[in-house]
């Protein structure tokens, strides 16, 4: 029985790979785009304009910020959208409902899917920002923590995953895009990502605030993981929060997800 | 509108039926299935206490007009709705307690077209196929033979959104057939095609009952599954209105024809013939059913004439599911 629910998810987790290799190209540009820009303006055009004088290094805040940002972001819309798309006219949701698995393991293949899927965005985007630069500027970044880094690669994009199937299956598809085009600008621009949690000090209200986005945790992991000189969450915090919130929002996304389906 | 029933045998599918065993030929048994949806406009009531059993390797039809309930019935059937009450054991699984179980011994075809859009035809079936654990060349094989057999072997490459309604049927009717199950569940299969193609589909639907397989059908057209079903269900208002066999409803074992008066007024004192087994007088419109109606038109005609009415419009309908329904539910049927 578990055998042959794990067969069934991993021929699930085959057709996903299947279909994104044949938008790999869709898939490559959509992921590359904005770290790209991102980037070419922040370590390019701003200093070279005179703005920002002396941030050719900002490379390296970029680094955990936009792998973070990316891998949280997509693993959200992925799975959100794609469950949208599923329940809408058609339910083409039941050609995976009607395979021999419990409707949890259905909700259970979304998340790790999902979490896959923005995995491989994450590593996109941390090959263009480490690879993209100007001569001699490359950003310095080191792997100080291996299990910390193991950690960030299973946790951040499950939590990111789960969130997203809770989204998916609480708000109407027709809310679902607008909810993702609302949240992604605030997600982003306050999640830390173009500057340490720390440095929010000078605003503390803000400092607790910016705490309920998940983007927050995961770009100060990543911190911790890549640049452990610059200030950064402590690790036991950010971990302790990854774990906690993949296991809490996962449970309840699976939920969520069999009322949703069954009615 | 006033109900006159002079015959009491008239009734004896009404009553509710005998709450079925689970038999050893049984494919399907519900028992007092209900269902409430939840909606913003307030619950409704889509079944109410379904009681019904599909026996084993027979072409069973579910029939109803829109709304009747047959498409949730099928989705309590296929573990893709939960029940708010009753049971169900579907191929020897509980829907409820064994819903893995169930899936692995069904094949379903849905009303609407829920192929895998990021697919084509032919992957369609292969993913299928695995998730029920057949190796790739396995799935690739059994894909290209219901292909073949299906006619669709030419579309094997296109993606599911290129094909029209009718080809979307057969790529369904063959992903159901990838896991070889026991029990066919088909919901509306033929809405939406045109006439050549829906003789093809129920030609198919036939073929693939005499292989063996348990087939159910749900459609609103009576006609059509008169010709083609062994024994039908007819809901009506998530009610079951009556359970038998077609040849049992339709005048071969004592089915009534239906002879419909309308007069040119009200004709709400007529005299109804006693032979008559089912009357109903509503307005200028009579409605007599009876095993056999010959000489009833004149002495309707007679009777109108007394009350100083003339007669508009006269219809018979023979013995027949329609026949059956109407005189079962005091109410026509409409499609
Ligand atoms: N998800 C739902 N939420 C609320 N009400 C529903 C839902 N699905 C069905 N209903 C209602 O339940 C009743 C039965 O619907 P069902 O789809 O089972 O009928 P049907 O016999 O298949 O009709 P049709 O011939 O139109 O397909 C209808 O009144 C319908 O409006
Ligand atoms: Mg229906």
């Amino acid at each position: 029985m578990r055998m042959s629910i794990l067969r069934t998810g991993a021929a699930m987790l085959a057709r996903e790979l299947h279909v994104l290799r044949r938008n790999l190209l869709q898939f490559a540009v959509n992921t590359g785009m904005q770290p790209l820009l991102a980037v070419f303006v922040f370590t390019y055009v701003l200093p070279k304009i005179g703005v920002m004088r002396g941030a050719q290094g900002f490379g390296t805040i970029l680094v955990p910020g936009l792998v973070a940002s990316t891998t949280v972001l997509t693993a959200i819309a992925v799975v959100s959208t794609s469950l949208m798309r599923e329940l809408s006219f058609g339910r083409a949701i039941e050609d995976r409902m009607l395979a021999p698995l419990p409707v949890w393991g259905l909700g259970v293949q979304k998340i790790v899917w999902g979490a896959l899927h923005a995995f491989l965005a994450g590593l996109v985007v941390f090959l263009v920002v480490y690879f993209v630069h100007e001569p001699g500027m490359r950003p310095s970044v080191h792997v100080a923590n291996w299990p910390l880094l193991v950690s960030c690669l299973v946790f951040i994009p499950l939590m990111a995953a789960s969130v997203g199937l809770l989204v998916g299956t609480i708000l109407e598809p027709s809310q679902v895009s607008v909810f993702i085009n609302l949240a992604m600008i605030p997600a982003t621009m306050l999640g830390c990502v173009y500057f340490p949690w720390a440095a929010l000090r000078a605003i503390p209200w803000l400092q607790v605030g910016v705490l309920i986005n998940p983007v927050v945790y995961a770009s100060e992991a990543l911190r911790a993981v890549f640049t452990p000189d610059l200030p950064h969450m402590p690790v036991a915090v950010v971990l302790s929060v990854l774990v906690a919130a993949t296991a809490g929002v996962g449970w309840l996304a699976i939920r969520s997800f069999q009322r949703r389906l069954l009615g | 509108m006033t109900t006159v029933a002079t015959n009491q045998s008239a009734h004896r599918h009404s009553e509710p039926p005998p709450v079925p065993s689970r038999g050893a030929g049984a494919a399907i048994t519900t028992v007092e299935l209900g269902k409430t949806y939840r909606s913003r406009g307030g619950p409704v009531v889509a079944l109410r206490g379904l009681s019904m059993e599909v026996q084993r390797g027979e072409l069973f039809g579910l029939l109803g007009p829109n709304g009747a309930g047959k498409s949730t019935t099928i989705g309590i059937l296929t573990t893709l709705i939960r029940p708010s009450s009753g049971s169900a054991i579907v191929a020897g699984a509980d829907v409820l307690r064994e819903p893995v179980a169930v899936k692995r011994r069904i094949g379903v075809v849905s009303q609407a077209n829920n192929l895998d859009r990021e697919l084509t035809v032919a992957e369609n079936l292969e993913f299928r196929g695995r998730y029920f654990g057949l190796r790739t060349s396995a799935a690739r094989r059994r894909a290209r033979e219901l292909l073949e057999w299906d006619g669709l072997a030419a579309r094997a490459e296109a993606m599911v959104t290129q094909l029209s309604g009718g080809q979307a049927k057969r790529v369904a009717i063959a992903r159901a057939l990838m896991h070889t199950p026991e029990v066919l569940v088909l919901d509306e299969p033929t809405a939406g095609v045109d006439p050549q193609t829906r003789i093809r589909l129920w030609k198919t639907i036939r073929e693939l009952r005499d292989t063996g397989l348990t087939v159910v059908v749900a459609t609103h057209l009576l006609a059509e599954a008169e010709d083609l079903c062994d024994r039908v269900a007819i809901l009506d208002h998530g009610r079951l209105v009556v359970c038998d066999s077609v040849a049992g409803l339709t005048g071969r074992a004592g089915g009534d024809r239906v002879l419909t008066v309308l007069f040119d007024g009200p004709v709400d004192q007529i005299a109804i013939p006693h032979w008559v087994r089912r009357a109903e007088v509503d307005g200028a419109q009579v409605r007599a059913s009876a095993a056999n109606t010959d000489g009833l038109l004149s002495e309707l005609i007679a009777a109108g004439a007394a009350l100083g009415r003339g007669v508009r419009d006269v219809t018979t309908l023979l013995p027949s599911l329609e026949s059956a329904f109407l005189a079962l539910t005091d109410k026509e049927y409409r499609e």
